[in-house]
């Protein structure tokens, strides 16, 4: 076997029994993804620093004092800060960004002994679902690279989906794991708000935006989730509550569990082909013995207009810090400050950035302000309670993570509401703060990956990575690898 | 809800941002759309209904008011477009 076909805890078993080293381990991936460059997955590799942490881990791994990730290399989504790496979210505005300090992600995979492999690309400042908003070009899906993979987080999707890296980190705000891991058929996970800091990792709208793992498996992702997860007090929003054993709660079994199918997500708009294989996983769940009860989300189809106010406005707000003084690019050319602060902001953002700066600027000004947030903050709270309720009669929710499989590149960017309407089913779950996972469940037409969504309850990973995890141990989906990159 | 023309040239300068006379009209066109997206909204009555700041309804933490961090002054200004002394560096405000 080649290591990029072995799981994490297979990799980790044979850096400990000296079968292979970090730094060979590191070499093949890095040799990967230069081998397949044209996916542009990757926004930086720096193959020195990646090669000085695999021989930092395997230090540790002689010395007997390695952990589950020690040693394994890991991509980070270009959106966590990493110290002295450039760090551009997608954007020409952080083109020159080299962080002065780390994310509490990268510092907590630091101390895991993992392998930075590189930053991935993404679309500019998490904005978009197929990356081809990114200012560093759009990503192709490994599956048919005429298609997009999927965003924001398309290069830590892709990437992890060409087996270019074993593991990726992702962050969603209205789908930015998920959907990504759905078109590029591997597992995704968005943790509850507040289970994974946010401290260091760019800001796009800060009451949804959450870091998460993106891996083959229910089993590699529980693996990340436990060395991302924890309290951290220099986030304000940080949840102090320990963190669950995810790989233990891996094998808990779904016999008896019910799982709620709300009629919403199975109704118009659902291509057909991604309704067969979703259909599909929910009887391969029935036969590992789930109880499937129907459920309605009526608010819950109104997610999509009440996130495109709240996620601009919180935008508007957090990116007004891009101004050309403190960090980050600056016009050239000026002849005063408000000059200078416009000119940096027009050249700095691309097109989407500016569309969600602008609607949030304007759902916030004078006079507009309950009309537009205010109604949307209540219309929020009825999706949230909606769950609440739903949550009394099932234990996890089932449907689709996209409506549709990967679509060519260029077919929507012309047209941003199309665009939205791809998170119509991931959105929600970021307005209530409840933990989704997407799930390779099958092809649909073009071969193209379906995404199985599963969303659980408040701090209940454990139990969506054990759903996912026995649909898993079931099927093969997961194990599927893209043509050519065998 | 559509907007006009000079809407979209006040929101801009709102935000700080300038738009070419070329791509004024796109502008135009896609955030009219997307606020019509958005006015879907109104189809639900939320009239009482308390507004959801946050997720988890929590409060804020606060911390004992001690000193914590380190002066990272240089190491932070080294990203700066423009610094001069420990200051950073701007156009000219005050005649």
């Amino acid at each position: 076997m080649q290591p990029h076909e072995l799981t994490i805890a297979a990799l980790a078993d044979a850096l400990r029994r000296g079968d292979l080293s970090s730094v060979e381990l590191t070499r093949h991936y890095l040799g990967r993804v230069n081998a397949h460059a044209s996916l542009n997955a990757f926004v930086t590799v720096d193959e020195e620093l990646s090669l000085r942490h695999a021989a930092a881990a395997d230090e540790r791994i002689s010395r007997g004092d390695a952990g589950p990730l020690t040693g394994i290399p890991v991509a980070q989504k270009d959106i966590f800060c990493v110290k002295d790496v450039l760090t551009t979210c997608g954007s020409r505005m952080l083109s020159n960004f080299v962080s002065p300090y780390d994310s509490t992600v990268a510092r907590k995979l630091g101390e895991s002994g993992a392998v930075l492999l590189g930053k991935t690309n993404m679309d500019e400042f998490a904005m978009g679902s197929s990356n081809e908003t990114s200012h560093y070009g759009a990503v192709c899906n490994p599956w048919d690279p005429a298609t997009v993979p999927g965003g924001s987080s398309g290069g830590s999707a892709a990437a992890v989906a060409a087996r270019l890296a074993p593991l990726a980190t992702g962050t969603d705000t209205g789908g930015s794991i998920r959907q990504p891991a759905a078109l590029c058929g591997i597992t995704g996970l968005k943790p509850t708000y507040g289970r994974v800091s946010r401290y260091g990792m760019v800001a796009f709208a800060s009451s949804l935006d959450q870091g998460g793992p993106m891996a083959r498996s229910a089993e590699d992702a529980a693996i990340l989730l436990g060395a991302m997860a924890g309290f951290d007090p220099r986030d304000s929003t940080s949840v102090d509550r320990p963190v669950d054993d995810y790989r233990a709660g891996l094998s808990a079994g779904v016999e008896g569990l019910r799982i709620g199918l709300p009629r919403e997500y199975f109704g118009e708009g659902l291509a057909g082909d991604v309704r067969s294989a979703v259909e599909a996983a929910v009887d391969e769940l029935r036969r590992l013995g789930v109880r499937t009860v129907e459920i309605s989300l009526p608010n819950s189809t109104l997610a999509v207009p009440c996130y495109y106010v709240l996620a601009p406005a919180e935008a508007s707000s957090n990116l007004s810090r891009y101004d050309g003084v403190r960090y980050g690019f600056r016009a050239e050319l000026y002849d005063d400050l408000l000059e200078m602060y416009k000119r940096t902001r027009s050249q700095g953002f691309g097109v989407e950035v500016k569309r969600r700066i602008m609607i949030g600027t304007y759902t916030l000004s004078a006079g507009y302000y309950d009309a537009y947030y205010l109604k949307a903050q209540q219309l929020r709270r009825l999706i949230a309670d909606e769950f609440r309720s739903a949550f009394e009669s099932c234990d996890v929710i089932a449907g689709p993570t996209s409506p549709t499989t990967a679509f060519a590149l260029g077919a929507k960017t012309d047209d941003p509401v199309a665009m939205y309407l791809n998170d119509i089913y991931t959105i929600p779950a970021n307005l209530a703060g409840l933990p989704a996972a997407s799930v390779p469940a099958g092809f649909g037409d073009g071969n193209r990956p379906v995404g199985l969504h599963l969303i659980g309850n408040y701090f209940e990973e454990s139990r969506v990575l054990s759903v996912a995890h026995a649909f898993q141990r079931a099927t093969d989906w997961h194990m599927r690898v893209p043509p050519g990159f065998e | 809800m559509s907007l006009a023309r000079e809407d979209v040239e006040k929101i801009a300068h709102l935000a700080r941002l300038e738009l070419s006379e070329e791509e004024i009209p796109a502008y135009v066109e896609n955030l009219s759309r997307i606020l019509g997206l958005v006015e879907q909204m109104n189809s639900v009555d939320t009239t009482g209904v308390v507004p959801m700041a946050h997720p988890l309804d929590t409060h804020l933490r606060l911390r004992p008011d001690a000193v914590t961090e380190p002066d990272r002054r240089e190491e932070i200004q080294r990203t700066a477009p423009a610094t001069e002394g420990g200051l950073y560096l701007v156009p000219k405000v005050i005649e």
